[in-house]
């Protein structure tokens, strides 16, 4: 035990301490998941128009938060905003606006992917049954778009909890540094805490994430048996 | 048949952008009558299709239903639908529901039929097609026959006056194409009124009681199948019949 460094993690608080963390990166990628969707859905809705500006301004927004690293948009909310605007954003809210602004442009694409992924004769051949256009989206179009989307949205939420490892940089403390601090506050008595801490919290995290992705692939399994 | 007339297409021109597939094209449908569409690909025979039950938009002339304007754009078209059933070329079943819902989706929903009624006939339609065992079967377990039957009780469940039937069989293997034009006989023998658009010449010639030749976006002839496959008067006609046998480059 000693070798690994595990029974740190049983010292005072330690393991209390750990969860606590991982309740912060679970808080803040749940509430930015929450908001990613909720727009998501919307803008990837309002990316399936024909309106040229509308097309220009989202393909540009997804563009951006393609190629911006997440860390770099961290620091210039963090960081960047408080110098030039005066705005104090806290750190939990500066993460929560990056994700939020990350996830709501990957969630859009996978709608507006979802949504354009129905062909024209499911539309057409639930008019010619006499369907209200209410009647149409309800029972037609919404469930299979649905369908499409929740296995790739959950794969999403899982990359948005692993990537709040990033926050720490801007002085979040959640489970990574969580688990920094007590290496360090051990550095003397347990020499080789950073094994067992750290692995500590990978399995954290893979307790976070694999029942989401097991219950993509149950999902999944069920609508294509 | 009766004099009774369901649908009137008079003078009705299409235009996809400015290239116009329909031109002033004018023909009725009376109540148990089966008209027969017959062109080359392209002609805009399924267009016309289209139009009938407000598909399309329309750029001039008009497309009623027992004297009411079909408009795809209009509060009133869900209703005229119901009377005009359609079928299409590639099945278009539901794929998020099983055989049976896809059946009963419309006349619970839009209608607001009873469901113990409604399922009782959709079970014995079911049964008259041949598929009394695929109720509860997703529409990918189907072979493309079985999908278009089950797409043809679909329309049937709604009681149309009429259903159009989009080349309802150029998808199939030919093995399956027998399956789906039976039932459509069927249905043609029981006094339906049917506007069909096909490719399967002997199957016009069997189910027709009236062949409309379209070429060019206009109806080059028409009249009953005997005199339009035995003598076609029109030499375009003729043309699009010879494609049908091999005869004439054999010798």
């Amino acid at each position: 035990m000693q070798a690994l460094g595990i029974d740190v993690l049983f010292k005072g608080i330690n393991m209390q301490r750990l969860l606590g963390g991982l309740w912060v990166s679970l808080r803040i990628s749940l509430i930015s998941v929450a908001i990613s969707i909720a727009l998501g859905l919307v803008i990837g809705v309002v990316m399936t128009g024909k309106q040229p500006v509308v097309r220009f301004l989202t393909r540009l927004y997804l563009e951006i938060v393609r190629f911006m690293p997440q860390m770099v948009l961290l620091f210039i909310v963090f960081f960047g905003t408080t110098r030039v605007f005066g705005w104090n954003v806290e750190a939990e809210t500066a993460s929560i606006i990056v994700f939020s602004f990350w996830g709501t442009a990957e969630m859009s694409d996978l709608v507006r992917g979802a949504l354009i992924s129905i062909p024209r004769h499911q539309y057409e051949s639930a008019e010619a049954l006499g369907m209200t256009r209410l009647q149409l989206y309800r029972y037609i179009i919404v469930p299979q778009t649905l369908r499409r989307l929740i296995p790739l949205s959950i794969n999403l939420v899982t990359r948005m909890i692993k990537t709040t490892s990033l926050v720490m940089m801007i002085g979040v403390v959640e489970v990574l540094k969580v688990g920094q601090q007590i290496i360090e506050a051990n550095r003397k008595s347990s020499p080789n805490a950073a094994f067992g801490v750290y692995a500590a919290v990978f399995l954290l995290y893979f307790i976070a994430c694999w029942p989401i992705s097991m219950f993509s692939k149950y999902l999944e399994r069920k609508w294509a048996a | 048949m009766s004099s009774e007339v369901l649908i009137e297409v008079s003078h009705l021109v299409k235009q996809y952008d400015e290239n116009a597939v329909i031109s002033d094209l004018s023909l009725t449908v009376h109540k148990g009558e089966v008209v027969v569409i017959v062109g080359p690909s392209g002609c805009g025979k399924s267009t016309l299709l289209r139009c009938m039950n407000g598909l399309e938009p329309i750029q001039g002339g008009s497309v009623t239903f027992r004297g009411e304007s079909v408009d795809g754009s209009s509060k009133s078209v869900g209703r005229i639908r119901q009377k005009v059933g359609m079928v299409f070329q590639n099945y278009e079943l539901f794929p998020h529901k099983t055989v049976l819902e896809n059946i009963l989706l419309a006349p619970l929903k839009v209608q607001k039929r009873a469901r113990a009624e409604a399922e009782a006939e959709a079970l014995e339609l079911l049964k008259r097609v041949g598929l009394p065992d695929k109720r509860d079967s997703y529409p990918r377990q189907l072979s493309g026959g079985q999908k278009q039957r089950v797409a043809i009780v679909r329309a049937l469940m709604m009681h149309p006056e009429v259903i159009l039937f989009d080349e309802v069989t150029a998808a199939l293997d030919p093995e399956m194409v027998r399956e789906v034009l039976v039932v459509m006989l069927e249905l043609a023998k029981q006094g339906l009124t049917m506007v069909i658009v096909t490719h399967e010449m002997s199957f016009a010639k069997a189910a027709a009681d009236r062949v409309i030749f379209i070429d060019d976006g206009g109806i080059v002839e028409e009249g009953t199948p005997e005199a339009f496959f035995e003598h076609p008067s029109t030499e375009r006609a003729q043309r699009f019949l010879n494609t049908f046998t091999y005869e004439k480059i054999l010798k």
